[in-house]
């Protein structure tokens, strides 16, 4: 059986299309406007949804989905409300569903216990980012005993000898770290993106996303022609902070501007 | 190198530090064995740091509780105040031989930083220093300190804004210059190889007690005691007598209002197993794995978790684990202030607080040995707060 997320990389490849993975906070300001941001990124054309559960401590995070994380949490958002805003988005949409979410949350609700709850409301991956490879393993095993992918991430610091063993153990895609620092948008991108893609590339056939600082359409433009997709998620935070409730029309506007 | 304590520690952090962590345990590795690095660490004891430092008899305290002899690991003597300049030491000559320039770290009650400011002072290095808004709030001498060394200090106010949230802040920080940066962490708690480092750097603590107490006594002590944030002086204390069966190893945890309180920092007692700050550990955190604040008067203990080697010898039964609150360390930091003539960090009159209790239990035939980690020149002003004395005023 095929994963939902490997099945639209590819059918995005038959089609010569690149995948547009957009990011939100699960119950930023709370979890129904979330449902509603969801709904009009799915309207508007995104193919793969990536939605990051609350976390105190989101070290991987700048600012902008830190202070993300502090406004989910203050709405009382836990992980079981995340996996109700899924289930609710499985009963009107099939797109790929990937949660973003740090460790400790799926080691306290119980490794096994999560992967049920994530099989049970229709999640088809994680994305883990202080799990690296070294210690995915505990995680992973369960993971596929309900089809449920790891996503790998790398970076520009990720040197060739652990780059290959990582590579050689992704599943999914690749989640392309485009710069040093944590998450936030960026006004220049200082990494040579073209031999970073290439450097991969000449490693695996797997889907390359690129993330950590995309903002807008012009960014997204110049990098067509090699990565297979693009991860779109501080600018999208942005937006339902500065909007709140009113969020969803306007995130709708900014995913069709990235279309367009 | 083995990365675990038992089902403890190992590496859980984001992708760009890896290769980082990975330099260092290769250098660490490379220099721990290298004759020429252990010389120049041990002449940076001795000339720099002050060491060894004194075991101390404390007779008048020995004679007040009337139970087993006490006996002050004078941690408290060396540069800079408090133990935290052994690990510093290890840390900056090996940083300096990785070529690096730039070292950066976090604080709780300022110790750490002061003791990485003044190493870096003296190695040339850059200092750049995270400190939770509430520590620079009640340790503001020790910030003006570090500024004094030539450290830049920022201050954290995200989160709780206290240790916890300078550990993120200096990661952060660390991902964003991580290709000429040195993490210089101050416990012995984050991602392998820090737990294990930092310990090696700290157990000239329990070495050299080993040889004075064998030297004062004639025999090894009944009991060693010391305060618990992360761990750091506890381990380094501990560690060589872990396999001396007989010796109890006593770690005492910051209990702030109460541990049936939900202010307190007591992560042993009341909290369970996670990952967090790139360690498997105990933690004190919710039902769904969200870090709770955490409280203690004490800013050094002032952490919601516990290094990886404690929850391990806490699982076995090796070490054991008590709270001490803030009423009791104030007691413990007039105490000692009155009957020796000594004053304590607060983080060390926990430990004080402990030790007065079990000598009283004691027989007069038995040897405590407690670390007394850091002196109390940086609490007064805090006591004297806590107390209902107002200095400001005067």
């Amino acid at each position: 059986m095929h994963n939902r997320i490997e099945k639209k990389f590819k059918e995005l490849k038959d089609n010569n299309q690149k995948a547009l993975i957009t990011f939100l906070t699960a119950g930023d300001p709370d979890i129904d406007t979330s449902y509603d941001v969801v709904e009009q990124m799915i309207n508007n054309g995104i193919d793969i949804l990536e939605i990051g559960i609350p976390f105190s401590d989101p070290l991987a995070e700048g600012p902008t989905i830190e202070k993300a994380s502090y406004r989910a949490l203050a709405s009382h958002t836990t992980t079981d409300d995340v996996f109700s805003l899924v289930k609710r988005i499985r009963e009107n949409y099939d797109l790929p569903i990937i949660l973003m979410l740090y460790v400790n949350l799926i080691y306290k609700y119980g490794i096994e216990n999560f992967m049920k709850k994530c099989s049970e409301v229709g999640v088809d991956g994680l994305i883990v980012p202080d799990l690296p490879f070294e210690e995915v393993e505990e995680v992973k095993e369960l993971a596929h005993d309900v089809n449920l992918l790891i996503i790998n991430l790398v970076a520009p610091t990720t040197k060739s000898v652990r780059l290959k063993k990582i590579i050689n153990k992704s599943e999914g895609f690749i989640y392309c770290v485009s710069s040093l620092g944590v998450t936030g948008e960026r006004k220049n991108i200082t990494t040579n993106l073209s031999d970073f893609y290439d450097r991969l590339r000449t490693e695996t056939d797997l889907p390359l996303a690129l993330g950590f600082g995309l903002s807008n359409k012009e960014q997204i433009d110049r990098l067509k022609g090699n990565w297979d997709g693009y991860i779109v998620g501080s600018a999208i935070v942005n937006i339902i902070a500065l909007y709140g409730k009113e969020a969803p029309t306007h995130v709708g506007n900014f995913i069709k501007s990235l279309k367009d | 190198m083995d990365k675990r304590f038992g089902e403890f520690g190992g590496q859980y952090v984001p992708e760009t530090l890896m290769e980082a962590l990975i330099e260092i345990e290769e250098a660490f590795n490379k220099y721990s064995r290298d004759s020429i690095f252990v010389k120049e660490l041990a002449e940076l004891f001795d000339t720099v740091a002050n060491r060894p430092s004194k075991l101390y008899y404390a007779s008048e305290m020995t004679k007040d509780l009337g139970g087993a002899k006490i006996y002050l690991k004078r941690e408290d003597l060396n540069h800079t105040g408090s133990h935290k300049i052994n690990n510093v030491l290890g840390q900056m000559l090996l940083a300096k031989k990785m070529g690096k320039k730039k070292i950066i770290c976090e604080t709780g009650a300022g110790q750490h930083g002061v003791a990485t400011a003044t190493i870096a002072a003296l190695f040339k290095m850059e200092c750049h220093v995270f400190m939770g808004k509430e520590d620079v709030e009640r340790q503001a001498l020790n910030v003006f300190r570090m500024e004094l060394l030539g450290a830049k200090v920022t201050s954290v106010d995200s989160g709780t804004g206290t240790l916890k949230d300078a550990v993120n802040e200096a990661f952060r920080q660390w991902t964003r210059e991580i290709e000429d940066t040195y993490y210089l962490m101050g416990s012995v708690v984050g991602p392998h190889p820090y737990p294990i480092m930092v310990r090696e750097f700290q157990k000239i603590i329990g070495e050299e007690v080993r040889a004075q107490i064998e030297k004062i006594e004639g025999r090894l002590p009944d009991a060693i005691v010391a305060c618990v944030g992360g761990g750091s002086n506890a381990i380094g204390i501990f560690h060589d007598f872990v396999d001396d069966k007989k010796i109890r190893l006593i770690g005492i945890e910051a209990a702030g209002d109460g541990i049936d309180t939900e202010f307190h920092a007591a992560t042993i007692s009341k909290g369970s197993t996670g990952i967090f700050h790139g360690m498997k550990s105990k933690f004190l955190q919710d039902e769904y794995g969200k870090i709770m604040p955490v409280y203690s008067m004490s800013a050094g203990l002032d952490y919601p978790g516990i290094g990886p080697e404690h929850a391990y010898l806490s699982s076995i039964g090796r070490a054991e684990y008590y709270p001490v609150n803030d009423r009791e360390a104030v007691e413990a930091f007039e105490y000692l202030s009155k009957m020796e003539g000594i004053i304590p960090a607060i983080e060390s009159a926990h430990a004080i607080y402990y030790t007065m209790k079990l000598a009283r239990e004691m027989g007069k035939d038995k040897i405590i040995v407690v670390n007394l980690s850091g002196r109390g020149d940086k609490d007064v002003y805090q006591v004297a707060r806590y107390k209902g004395v107002d200095l400001d005023a005067q």
